[in-house]
């Protein structure tokens, strides 16, 4: 089993990185962009006896402790069987 | 009074913080590996600036895992003093001992220059031997010192009189020009509810002796060794 989790910041907080790269792709000839946001992105690899239930709780509440800030970021969890 | 400067893997201003104690205010310090839990003894401890575990994750995000940070928890919820220097500050953040979080400098740059800050309030126990709206000339050095918070934790902020330094220009004038990575409302510094944790991006220890540029720092150790000195 794998938990995949993604943690991305929170409308209206100012992302400066996802700025330059947009900046980039821009350069780069890439038009109507409108916007780019930079996220993280982790695969948690899980023991199959695990209940996927199980699983999906304690994997939020890593993504809620520790994955991301919940004062800046949110975060979604997927598990894949 | 007992000082102690905690040390996790990756901290490299613990030196100069233990120098500034030692030397400067002249008394008893000890550095703390951030495996030791036991913080018995202690009058203020200070978490300082450096790159705990190589900032991963976050900037102070592994940090607040460490044995040692449910004892400065403690420590601080039981009125003692705690002093977070920028990387510091970045960790009592991250812990929950100060509101808000701090992100990607709004240029992306990793800033290494003398700044100026206002003394917003000489209401706490770091900065009552200042005058307020007096200015201070501290170097900073960050790539992630950029203050966010929402409106109603700023607002909080405002009332409680708890924003104890800002961003400002040579005058003490504080002007987005003067801001040198974005922070809400300039915001360098903020303390607790109860005062007695103090957060600020600036290294005040890096500039407490003329030859370093600086010594406008020895202010906020003044201040904290008075306080200490009354107390006891």
């Amino acid at each position: 089993m794998k938990a995949k989790v993604y943690v991305k910041l929170k409308p209206g907080v100012l992302d400066p990185q996802g700025k330059a790269i947009q900046h980039s792709v821009e350069l780069l000839g890439f038009n109507g962009i409108a916007d780019v946001r930079q996220g993280k992105y982790f695969e948690i690899a899980l023991d199959n006896s695990v209940d996927e239930q199980a699983a999906r709780d304690s994997v939020a509440r890593m993504a809620r402790e520790v994955l991301s800030n919940p004062i800046i970021e949110d975060y979604r969890v997927e598990i894949e069987v | 009074m007992k000082f102690g400067v905690i040390v996790f893997p990756g901290s490299n201003c613990d030196h100069d913080a233990y120098h500034v104690i030692s030397k400067h205010v002249g008394q008893p310090v000890d550095f703390i590996w951030h495996r030791d839990t036991n913080l018995n003894g202690y009058d203020a401890v200070i978490i300082p600036g450096g790159f705990s575990y190589g900032d991963y994750l976050r900037a102070g995000a592994l940090a607040r895992f460490s044995p040692v940070m449910n004892s400065v928890k403690a420590f601080a919820a039981s009125g003692r003093f705690v002093l977070g220097i920028c990387n510091g500050f970045q960790i009592l953040c991250e812990a929950g001992l100060l509101p808000g979080a701090l992100i990607r400098n709004r240029d992306l740059h990793f800033i290494c220059e003398h700044i100026f800050v206002r003394t917003e309030t000489s209401d706490t126990p770091f900065t009552n031997e200042l005058k307020k709206g007096s200015v201070l000339q501290l170097p900073i050095a960050h790539a992630e010192g950029n203050y966010v918070c929402d409106d109603e934790t700023l607002a909080e902020l405002r009332v409680e009189d708890r924003i104890v330094f800002r961003y400002c220009d040579e005058q003490g004038k504080v002007t987005d020009a003067a801001n040198p990575n974005g922070s809400r409302d300039n915001i360098a510094g903020i303390c607790s509810r109860g005062r007695n944790v103090l957060g600020l991006m600036p290294h005040p220890e890096r500039a407490c002796e003329d030859l370093l540029g600086s010594s406008d720092g020895r202010d906020l150790f003044r201040s904290l060794a008075a306080t200490l000195a009354a107390a006891a």
